[in-house]
Parts: C-alpha cells; structure tokens; sequence
C-alpha cells in the first residue's frame, strides 16, 4: 500500500475543488486587489470581497471584521501583541493556557520582556482548563485572554462559550487560535463571545500561507497597533499586496467545510473510533491522552508505554503521524501539551498522534491498525522497559545478584 | 516526516533487523544507562569467558540511531578482550555505522557507557570473588 498520511493536525491536503477555484487568480485574474485603475485590480478586488464575506458568514461576523493574514501564527502574533500595546497604561495582565500552540506560548514570553505579567492557567488530565481558575485569575489590570479553540496534539475542545461569556462579563478582551477548529467544529463568534480568532487555511484543506484574524468591531471595537507598516491595506492593520488565490482558496476550503461538517464530522469520528478500538484490542497498556467527548472528531493520541517514539514512527514506514507536535520533533524534549496535563516524561517519550482527514479510507485505518500493532510488539520485544514491567508484574519478581 | 531520510542504509538495517537483542543471564557484566524521560535507555549484557566477550545481548528504548547503536555495539565487541573493550569509544559505533546525524551523536555514547559500566560491574564482581567474600549486595 502507497504512503498513508494521517497528520492532518499538521497540514491537510489542498481539496481539488478549493485549487480549482483558486487557479484562475494565478492567471487570467491575477491583479493586484489594491489596483483602482483597470479591470485587473477590479476583478481581484471583487474576489476578495466575495471571500471575506463568505469568510464572515461562517463566523457569523462582519466582513469588515476579517483581516487576511499569512496564517494563524501571524494572526496570533497580531492579535495578541496588537492587543497588549493597543492597552499600555490601561492594563499590562495576559492571560493564557499551559497547553497552547507556541504560536501563542512564544508570543506571551515575548511579551513578559516587553512588561507583560502572564499567567498561564493549568490544564487538568484531559487538557481542560478550570474556567473558575480563569475566574479568578482575572483582575482589573487583565487585558487579553487566550484560549485556544481545539488542541492541535489531543484535540480537546475548551469550552469557548463559557470563556467568552466569563470574558465579556469582566470587560477582558478574548482571543481564540482555532486553526485546529475552524471549519471541524461550529464556530460562531457572536454567541461564543470571541473578540479575536485566529484561523488557517492549510489545516481545512486550503492552501499554506493564507490565513485570517477576526477583530471585533462592536460590543467592543477591539483596537490593535499593527505590527507591520507600509500601506493602507486590511485597514491598516495588515499592510502588504493581498494573497488573492491564497485567499480564495481560505474561502472555498471554510464554504466546503462548513457545508460538510455535519457528514465529515461524522465520518471521521467513526474512523477514528475505529482506529482507536482497533490498536486498543490488539495492543496492551495504551493509553488514550485528551478528553473522552470534548474532541476533535478526527484526532487521536496515544501513549504505547515502553516504547520510543520515534521508533515507534519509523516502524511504521508508510505511515506519516507524528510523535508530539511536528514543529518540536526535532527536539527530544517531550511534548508540554502531554506534560501540562499530566503525563510523566517518559509517557510523553512514547506518544503518537493520528490525525485523521477528509481523504483517508475505511481500509487505510484498518491498514494502519495492523501495522501499529506489529510494530509496537516489535519494539516492545526490544525494550528493556517492557521486559522489567514484564518482569516485576509478574509472579515472581526475580533479583539477579552477581556471583561467581 | 521523513523519519528514515535522515539515517544511512546500514543505520536502517540494524534498526530494522537488529541484531543480538536480547538478555544475559547469570552474568554481572550487564548495565543499562540513560534515562527513560529522556527516551534514551541501552541494556548491554556480556558474557566474558576466559578474559573475552564470547557473547552480548542488547535491549533499546530509544530512537532509530539509539536500536541501531545498540545492535552495532553488540557485533563490534563480540570476541574482545577487556583491553580492548577499555579502549571501546562511541567513535568506533559511529564510524562502524557510517555515521548518525549530529543530534544523535548522543546514542553511540550511551553504547559506550553502557559498556563502561558493565565492565566496571564485571569487574566488582570478580574482584570481590577472588577476596572470598559472597557479594552481600
């Protein structure tokens, strides 16, 4: 069997239809939106004004209240620090969780040097935060809360409504990262109280570097200072010539997202399911990290006690899923979403997560379900690990002494 | 992620078919090192006869580098005498190997400590067997 791909945390695929729709702005339509002069910049215009608007209608918000962006990293970066200096003398106090993307993590470090006090809630074993210790973390020196929509390695789902309505109740601006949750989840930034959310393209079956952020213009106006300058553009707070087939291709992967949820949702939650009572008859002592229903219907992580991750991913050979989270499998260091809720190091050290998407088959889950059960028990048969738990669980529990 | 893009041919094969896994019985030169939180820990078991390694075992619960090192370790020190296994470095896993990522450079060190330390039981133990006494450990 051909090169399974079950990392759809990490990027999906481009669905045939979104590249259809976007391969027109790469050529005959490929003006520059800030043209006023000719039918070029026109045309380009008028597309992305379709597609902000498609956009907001998702998010039950106002198209004036979408800014395009590269991603959600830029839009995290952009709403947070934009937020924090739009606030100086009004309040210095961030608020955010242990088990947030470090496209949020880094930026609220970088803000502690800028003067920021940061208080970073604690999760509980299933990767929830206790919104009474969000309660009372809030004083009157709080200006932001960040909360991520769905974890990108467990994919538990915060409860953002209770978030955002906590947050309006004590006048705190909320921001949510929901690259992992836009389009696989409702989002409705009215009745959720969100202030700012951050998505991506390239996690619903879009394209890389296209994303937006949600900046509320009412109830309140959120201000931001931008971070780059040079030109009018996204109302000043995004400058530069705007990705129109990027953006376009952001739109019609949200529309078909949106319009497949009910069905996609339930497919790959089927499937995963699958998957995970597939290797949990087949292989002892696995653990299943997140929250048992707050989930992202198509994630699923595990932790194979004794043994290694990484050679656990390279056992499975045609099978691309990722041990932590991608952008740190490089680093040996274990993961601190798994370590923030819990897990000991060395479980940690044993995780993998399967990220489940729109193009994988019943058949490649039961594919993949075999080929993790024998690679587990390979590696298990090599790990002094499995053999000293083996070992003193059973009956008698042996000491080997030197002798002559 | 090309997992396996990253390691040589002959790094692949010993991870994918290892050789010499397994335990040492009945034997005191036998050590494991690293650290499981670090997800790095080597077992070495020797049996030495007659001033010779005459037989070693290993068990891995570690990366692909770390398996391979392990196994390589194994066939390397199979027939040598303890002057020899004193001079065993990590280089000569390394260079057996045909070389590891840098990142995993670290792996072949813990084959050579693994080493080091089995040695150092091998010989506790014989040292406290030719004063007479029974180990009281």
């Amino acid at each position: 069997m051909a090169s399974i791909y079950m990392d759809n945390h990490a990027t999906t695929r481009v669905d045939p239809r979104v590249l259809e729709a976007m391969l027109p702005f790469f050529t005959t339509e490929f003006g520059n939106a800030a043209s006023k002069s000719h039918a070029f910049g026109w045309r380009a215009e008028e597309a992305v004004t379709r597609a902000r608007t498609q956009i907001a209608r998702l998010l039950n918000a106002d198209p004036k209240e979408v800014v395009f962006t590269s991603g959600a990293t830029e839009s995290n970066n952009l709403a947070l620090v934009g937020a924090f200096e739009a606030a100086a003398g009004r309040g210095e106090h961030v608020i955010t969780g242990a088990t947030e993307h470090p496209a949020v993590l880094d930026v609220v470090a970088r803000l502690e040097a800028r003067g920021a006090r940061v208080t970073i809630l604690p999760v509980d074993r299933t990767g929830l935060i206790d919104p009474d210790a969000l309660r009372r973390a809030i004083t009157d020196r709080t200006v932001l809360v960040s909360l991520m929509f769905a974890n990108n390695e467990v994919g538990t789902i915060h409860p953002v409504a209770a978030i955002g309505a906590l947050c309006k109740e004590r006048g705190v601006l909320f921001h949510t990262d929901a690259a992992q949750a836009a389009g696989k989840v409702p989002v409705d930034v009215q009745a959720m109280g969100i202030d700012l959310l951050s998505l991506s393209a390239h996690k619903v079956y879009g394209p890389k570097g296209a994303g937006a952020l949600y900046v509320r213009r009412k109830n309140p106006r959120v201000i931001l200072e931008p971070m780059l300058h040079g030109g009018g553009h996204e109302r000043g707070l995004r400058p530069g010539t705007l990705n129109v087939p990027g953006i376009v291709g952001l739109a019609a992967a949200l529309e078909i997202a949106r319009a497949e949820m009910p069905l996609e949702a339930r497919r790959l939650g089927a499937l995963r399911d699958r998957l995970q009572e597939g290797i949990l008859a087949r292989v002892e002592d696995v653990q299943v990290n997140g929250h048992p229903t707050a989930r992202l219907p198509h994630n699923l992580s595990l932790s194979f006690a004794y043994v290694e991750g990484e050679a656990l991913l390279m056992a499975l050979d045609d099978v691309a899923v990722s041990s932590g989270s991608a952008c740190s499998s490089e680093k040996k260091e274990p993961s601190h979403v798994l370590r923030a809720m819990g897990l000991s190091d060395t479980q940690a050290q044993t995780s993998l997560r399967f990220g489940l998407g729109r193009f994988n088959t019943e058949q490649e889950v039961e594919h993949v379900i075999g080929r993790v059960a024998e690679a587990v028990a390979r590696l298990r048969e090599i790990s002094p690990l499995y053999e000293m738990a083996r070992r003193t669980t059973g009956a008698q529990v042996t000491r080997r002494i030197p002798t002559s | 992620m090309a997992v396996a893009g990253r390691y040589n041919e002959v790094v692949l094969d010993h991870y994918r078919n290892p050789r010499n896994v397994g335990e040492i019985l009945g034997s005191p030169a036998v050590a494991q090192v690293g650290d499981p939180a670090s997800g790095d820990v080597l077992k070495i078991g020797l049996r030495i006869e007659n001033g010779r390694v005459i037989e070693a075992r290993f068990k891995s619960f570690g990366c692909t580098a770390a398996i391979a090192a392990g196994s390589m370790t194994t066939i390397l020190i199979q027939g040598m005498d303890l002057a020899a296994l004193d001079r065993f470095s990590n280089q000569d896993v390394v260079a057996a190997l045909g070389g590891l990522p840098e990142s995993k450079l670290h792996c072949s060190v813990l084959a050579e400590q693994a080493i080091r330390e089995a040695l150092r039981r091998y010989r506790e133990a014989s040292a406290s067997v030719a004063a007479g006494g029974a180990p009281c450990r």
